[in-house]
């Protein structure tokens, strides 16, 4: 996606239909919403897959660390699906993770390619307040903008946010980069290795939506250009550390934790360090952080990821002509 | 122990721990500890010999709750008396360490105190966990903070039962005394549950330093929560795990819970009812590490317990 682009100029954008459309689950071990979800449509105990124009399939990604109710067993899968990783050599000693990605990439993709499965909805929980939010990690397209409008508009229990990676492809690293098209739908707060049947549902809501509109889509419904407020990731924030040591000092401030995606302007309250201090943020200009205190990014050095709040006029959206079927709606 | 009029003569209590990592993924009792190791000041009390510590070292580095099986469950007169080998368990040794360097548990020349500090993910507020019914100085402690941060301030679980009684590492001491803070995901640290944490073993030691100086406590009456039973989610034919905690019931921990009352929704969407006896009060709901113990929540007897004047021993 180009923010200011030509990309947008063009009247509409089209696509064909979507007919390969994959929810996963489980890709983090310990994020149990999505991971039930995904095991009751495995053992045929849910519905709700089925739509007029194509029918989802579910995917346990990391069976492994699901069993063991961890993040991953090895390494971080969700980690692994940049082109590079997926290409390299295949060896004995290949931890778990990667082998797994190789073998979804056979499964769904393989990446980049023309037999990819059309989309990846792929779900997740965070510890962070952040309800429901789409992320798209690769490429951004419209489809995707007009599927977090969709889903904004419908949602009523939770606030639904849309952050924007913007990683190119090939170094996208999420396994909805193996589709075509893809988000990860992350829902929260949510503590790791818990289900909550409110957060439960929120996603299964979310879910829901993401295939209602796709069948639309695919039955010719012609999305109109509008507007839509998105958060553009920009860096990822440490937390502050004994120099030494590397031990930690301090923790998200009070009145920082549980704001995600609120505004925080220069000198607002960031960290309050063990001994009681608290630590400003000393940016320049005001910025949106989100996935706030996420447990699993300790161990990556991620405190919070700031982003910028941009409005996005996308272009209408409809099913490609030649794919039939297309017409307009008033 | 001695008894005079109205209670009961103790001596001095002269060395107190502060255990944290005792389950390596619960934050709170982790940084408070690692910080009093580097800084003591706050925890210092004249006259008491206070020392913070790590419970189980690998585990926190690895932030799990354990390596190879529940330290919190591992001081039962069997495990401390293994002989020493090389393959023993990670926390079978660890427990042995913590018993040599802090008990031996049930002698003269224990601890007196070990404040074990953790974290759950269910809505428990500050809770204090005993052991023991007739430990008029930990309840006279548990008064003195209530008097002094209001009732409210901290629940009192009592744990007795005959079955779900486990070993636990602060076991070891003279006065046993868990402090269970939540809700906070396990790995993460918040800062509200840090400063709850924090300010309820402020007076806890306060109180150690006025006995230890002579102050007398009154015999008073202290409400506590006994633990009743252990409810287990349902499950399959494949023992997989086929409801959840219903909304009602998340987040409720220490409010009644009468017969009728929901308490799981299935995966279908249907309710399940309550239907054990009178009213209860459940806790530990959605506590994350209990999912492998076979746990959903816990239901708890609401008491009065009586608790003796204290004061202490003049030789
Ligand atoms: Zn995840
Ligand atoms: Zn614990």
């Amino acid at each position: 996606m180009n923010q200011e682009g030509n990309a947008f100029n063009p009247p509409h954008q089209s696509l064909p239909p979507f007919s390969r459309v994959i929810v996963s689950g489980g890709t983090h071990g310990n994020e149990l919403a999505g991971l039930y979800l995904a095991k009751q449509w495995l053992q045929g105990k849910a519905r709700g897959l089925e739509r007029q124009t194509f029918s989802a399939k579910a995917v346990l990604s990391n069976p492994r660390a699901s069993e063991v109710c961890r993040r991953y067993v090895d390494v971080d899968l969700n980690r692994c699906f940049t082109t590079e990783c997926l290409n390299s050599p295949d060896a004995d000693d290949m931890p778990y993770e990667i082998h797994r990605a190789k073998e979804l990439n056979v499964l769904l993709g393989p990446k980049g390619s023309e037999q990819a499965v059309d989309f990846i909805c792929d779900l997740h929980n965070t510890t962070s307040n952040m309800g429901v939010s789409i992320l798209v990690y690769q490429d951004c397209h419209c489809f995707s903008l007009h599927m977090f409008k969709y889903i904004q508009s419908h949602v009523k229990s939770a606030p639904v946010y849309c952050a924007i990676f913007n990683t190119p492809k090939d170094r996208a690293y999420s396994l909805d980069a193996v589709a075509k098209y893809g988000i990860a739908l992350e829902v929260g707060p949510q503590p790791q290795g818990v289900l909550r049947a409110d957060i439960l549902s929120h996603m299964a809501e979310a879910l829901k939506l993401v295939l209602d509109f796709i069948d639309l889509y695919n039955q010719g419904t012609e999305f109109p250009s509008c507007e839509v407020e998105a958060y553009v990731k920009d860096k990822d924030f440490d937390f502050p550390r004994d120099p030494v040591t590397g031990e930690l000092t301090a923790t998200i401030h009070p009145e920082r934790q549980d704001q995600d995606f609120q505004v925080m302007n220069p000198g607002d309250p960031l960290f309050q360090t063990f001994d009681g201090k608290t630590v400003n943020y000393s940016g320049s200009q005001p910025t949106y952080p989100f996935f706030i205190n996420e447990a699993a990014y300790y161990e990556k050095k991620v405190a919070f990821s700031s982003s910028n709040k941009v409005s996005i006029r996308i272009p209408a959206l409809r099913l490609q002509a030649s794919a039939g079927g297309a017409n307009r709606i008033s | 122990m001695t008894t005079y009029l109205n209670g009961v003569s103790l001596p001095p209590s002269k060395r107190v721990s502060i255990f944290g990592g005792t389950h390596g993924n619960e934050m709170t009792g982790v940084t408070l500890v690692r910080q009093w190791i580097k800084n003591g000041a706050e925890v210092q009390r004249a006259g008491v010999l206070v020392t913070p510590f790590i419970a189980n070292p690998k585990a926190v580095e690895r932030r799990v709750r354990y390596i190879d099986q529940d330290l919190n469950r591992a001081f039962t007169p069997e495990i401390l008396s293994l002989v020493e080998r090389k393959d023993l368990p990670c926390e079978v040794k660890q427990a042995q360490e913590i018993n040599r360097l802090f008990g031996p548990k049930g002698s003269k020349d224990a601890y007196d105190v070990i404040f074990d500090l953790h974290n759950t993910t269910s809505n428990m507020g500050c809770t204090f966990i005993l052991e023991n019914s007739g430990d008029d100085f930990i309840l006279q402690m548990v008064n003195y903070i209530k008097c002094t941060l209001g009732q409210s301030s901290c629940h009192v679980l009592l744990n007795e039962h005959p079955e779900l009684k486990y070993e636990t590492t602060r076991s070891v001491a003279k006065h046993a005394v868990g402090l269970e803070v939540g809700p906070q995901p396990q790995g993460v640290i918040r800062s509200d549950i840090l400063k709850s944490t924090r300010q309820i073993l402020k007076y806890a030691l306060d109180f150690i330093q006025l006995f230890n100086k002579g102050e007398e406590f009154a015999a008073c009456d202290l409400e506590v929560y006994v633990l009743d039973a252990s409810v287990d989610y349902p499950r399959d034919q494949h023992g997989d795990i086929s409801a959840m905690i219903h909304p009602h019931l998340q987040d409720r921990d220490w409010q009644p819970l009468c017969p009728g009352d929901a308490i799981f929704l299935t995966f279908d969407g249907k309710t399940i009812y309550y239907e054990g006896e009178g009213t209860v009060y459940p806790t530990f709901i959605n506590e994350a590490a209990y999912y492998e113990k076979h746990r959903a929540f816990v239901t708890t007897r609401k008491k009065v317990l009586p608790a003796k004047g204290v004061k202490i021993r003049t030789v």
